[in-house]
């Protein structure tokens, strides 16, 4: 681990995910990692906002005051996304999208504050990507009925094997896509820190705003738009 | 050649292979700049519509980028959590 950059690097670069708990659970070696800590943090910090926008919200008198208008700018933006790609179809999923757009906005972008960013762990990514994959094979059992199978067998029957596979890829396409993009920067930020050591003061901010802030954001998008596209596709177009 | 460990032998040329792969780089970046491309001219021609091509193009982009994304992986396996050495 890291012996390849022993010479590079003036201290050792540090990227790997960590276990600091290890216990023993039917037999399985079972480790706590950096990565649980990261979510753990992030998923607090999500819930503490969450109830302290939910309890602003009730003193309605006359004016909302800045914090709830921020609020309702960001249920209003993903709600709008929402509607934008999916039309009347993603009204039952504005909940889950809005919810994962948060959480993978805040992990995608928490290397800014100094955490190992969760989502650079594929055992995050994947699960994602799994519900992804149920949401689309559900819908598409719901509404084409048979025709979710016929369909595989389109347009000529011994692209069978093919169109098969086009289904089972989208969760290893969509999870590794987002996983490595922010593996790819957290590597690139952790050599950077480690080939420079102490000349690294400050300047690097630019690759942060790079890998950090327009990356994340910009795989968050592809991620939640990929996913309802994907959903919306195996829904009827009446709208 | 007597001199060469097994061990060293995988590790050399994992390494080796980690850059070979990571040549699949070339795809996503002849893709991403012919997409970029495109989107200026789509924006030259219709500069109203410069948010909703900007944002079709930067989803483009990200599709693109999955190909060169799968060798940054195989890339990082083979230098960092190496299947092969197990094999010894």
């Amino acid at each position: 681990m890291g012996n390849g950059l022993g010479i590079l690097a003036a201290k050792e670069a540090d990227f790997m995910i960590h276990s600091l708990v290890k216990f023993n659970l039917f037999g399985q070696d079972l480790y706590l990692t950096t990565t649980h800590v990261s979510l753990l943090i992030i998923c607090v910090g999500l819930i503490i906002f969450g109830f302290v926008a939910r309890a602003k919200l009730k003193v309605i008198d006359g004016k909302p005051g800045g914090f709830q208008n921020a609020v309702e700018l960001i249920v209003e933006m993903l709600d709008g996304m929402v509607h934008g790609s999916m039309g009347k179809n993603g009204i039952p999923y504005r909940n889950y999208i809005g919810t994962l757009f948060i959480f993978l906005l805040i992990s995608n972008i928490s290397g800014l504050l100094g955490l190992r960013p969760p989502t650079a762990d594929y055992g995050v990514t994947f699960p994602l990507g799994v519900i992804t994959f149920f949401i689309i094979q559900i819908n598409n059992i719901r509404y084409n009925k048979f025709g979710a199978f016929t369909e595989l067998f389109k347009p000529l029957p011994f692209l069978f094997p093919i169109n098969l596979i086009g289904e089972i890829a989208v969760p290893f396409s969509l999870s590794l896509r987002l996983f490595g993009n922010v593996l790819s920067g957290t590597v690139i930020m952790a050599l950077l820190y480690g080939l420079l050591s102490n000349v690294a003061i400050a300047w690097p901010g630019f690759l942060h705003i790079y890998f950090d802030i327009f990356s994340g954001a910009i795989q968050t998008y592809v991620f939640c738009m990929l996913t309802m596209v994907f959903t919306n596709n195996k829904m009827p177009q009446n709208n | 050649m007597n001199g060469i460990t097994n061990e060293a032998l995988i590790l050399a040329c994992s390494a080796i292979g980690a850059g070979l792969a990571m040549i699949a780089g070339i795809g996503p970046g002849i893709g991403q700049g012919v997409a970029a491309g495109h989107g200026a001219s789509a924006v030259g021609r219709n500069p109203g519509a410069k948010s909703d091509v900007t944002s079709t193009m930067l989803l483009g982009q990200a599709v693109a980028e999955t190909t060169g994304l799968y060798s940054l992986v195989i890339a990082l396996i083979l230098l960092f959590a190496n299947p092969l050495l197990g094999k010894l």
